[in-house]
């Protein structure tokens, strides 16, 4: 019984591997977040235009603050969209 | 104490250039007969605005970046409000690390303006070093 209590597998078993999410400007040392620069913070938005959560972006908590306030910065100055469909 | 302000104003499309050009003229000179200085200033030209603001759809976007007092602010806000050709602006004081910012914005701009078929490339350098990240969920 002792010898049958380990248990085999016929295939090795497949074992998600994820990459490991990561702040980008952390990462490349960005200091500020502008908000006159659209076009980066669309990366930070879903199709509607809204600004996607951190656990799916990654960003650190301090930089996420930074990028919803520029978000709404260019959002006043109509450089990105309030509400939309099909941002991208 | 001066501090570090960069403000950003869109005026209405009807504009001929002249009047634009006299518009920009009076906030930067209003600027400066208020003991501040211009750091720099921008013309992003006529853009198309992402959402119709006073039934305009595109606007002239104009950049200016100064130093003033606190105290000043709220007069040129004011003075914004009052024109009727400004259809939106914003104004932000600068940290020091936006001021660092700034100053490589301008020396990629000026890069750019000394070679202007180099515009496939993206338009800063944030956008360069940074890869998107993979999100599935999204």
């Amino acid at each position: 019984m002792a010898e049958n209590s380990e248990i085999r597998y016929l295939n090795p078993p497949t074992v998600e591997v994820r990459k490991k999410k990561y702040c980008r400007f952390k990462k490349a040392g960005i200091k500020y977040v502008d908000y006159k620069d659209a076009e980066f913070l669309k990366k930070f938005l879903n199709e509607q235009g809204k600004i996607l959560p951190r656990r799916i972006t990654g960003t650190s908590l301090k930089f996420q603050r930074k990028v919803a306030q520029a978000v709404k910065r260019a959002r006043s100055l109509a450089l990105l969209p309030y509400v939309t469909d099909l941002l991208k | 104490m001066l501090k570090q302000y960069e403000t950003v104003f869109i005026a209405t499309p009807v504009l001929s250039d002249a009047q634009m050009k006299e518009a920009v003229a009076k906030y930067t000179s209003l600027i400066k007969d208020n003991g501040g200085e211009i750091v720099s200033e921008e013309d992003w030209g006529l853009k198309q605005l992402a959402y119709p603001i006073q039934h305009k759809t595109s606007g002239f976007y104009y950049l200016i970046e100064f130093k003033a007092t606190p105290e000043f602010v709220a007069t040129l806000e004011t003075q914004y409000h009052r024109d009727e050709r400004i259809l939106r602006y914003l104004t932000v004081a600068l940290d020091k690390d936006a001021v660092a910012y700034a100053e490589h914005r301008r020396q990629v701009r000026a890069g750019k303006a000394a070679a202007p078929k180099a515009e496939a490339e993206p338009v800063k350098e944030e956008a360069e070093v940074v890869e998107p990240v993979e999100n599935q969920e999204a």
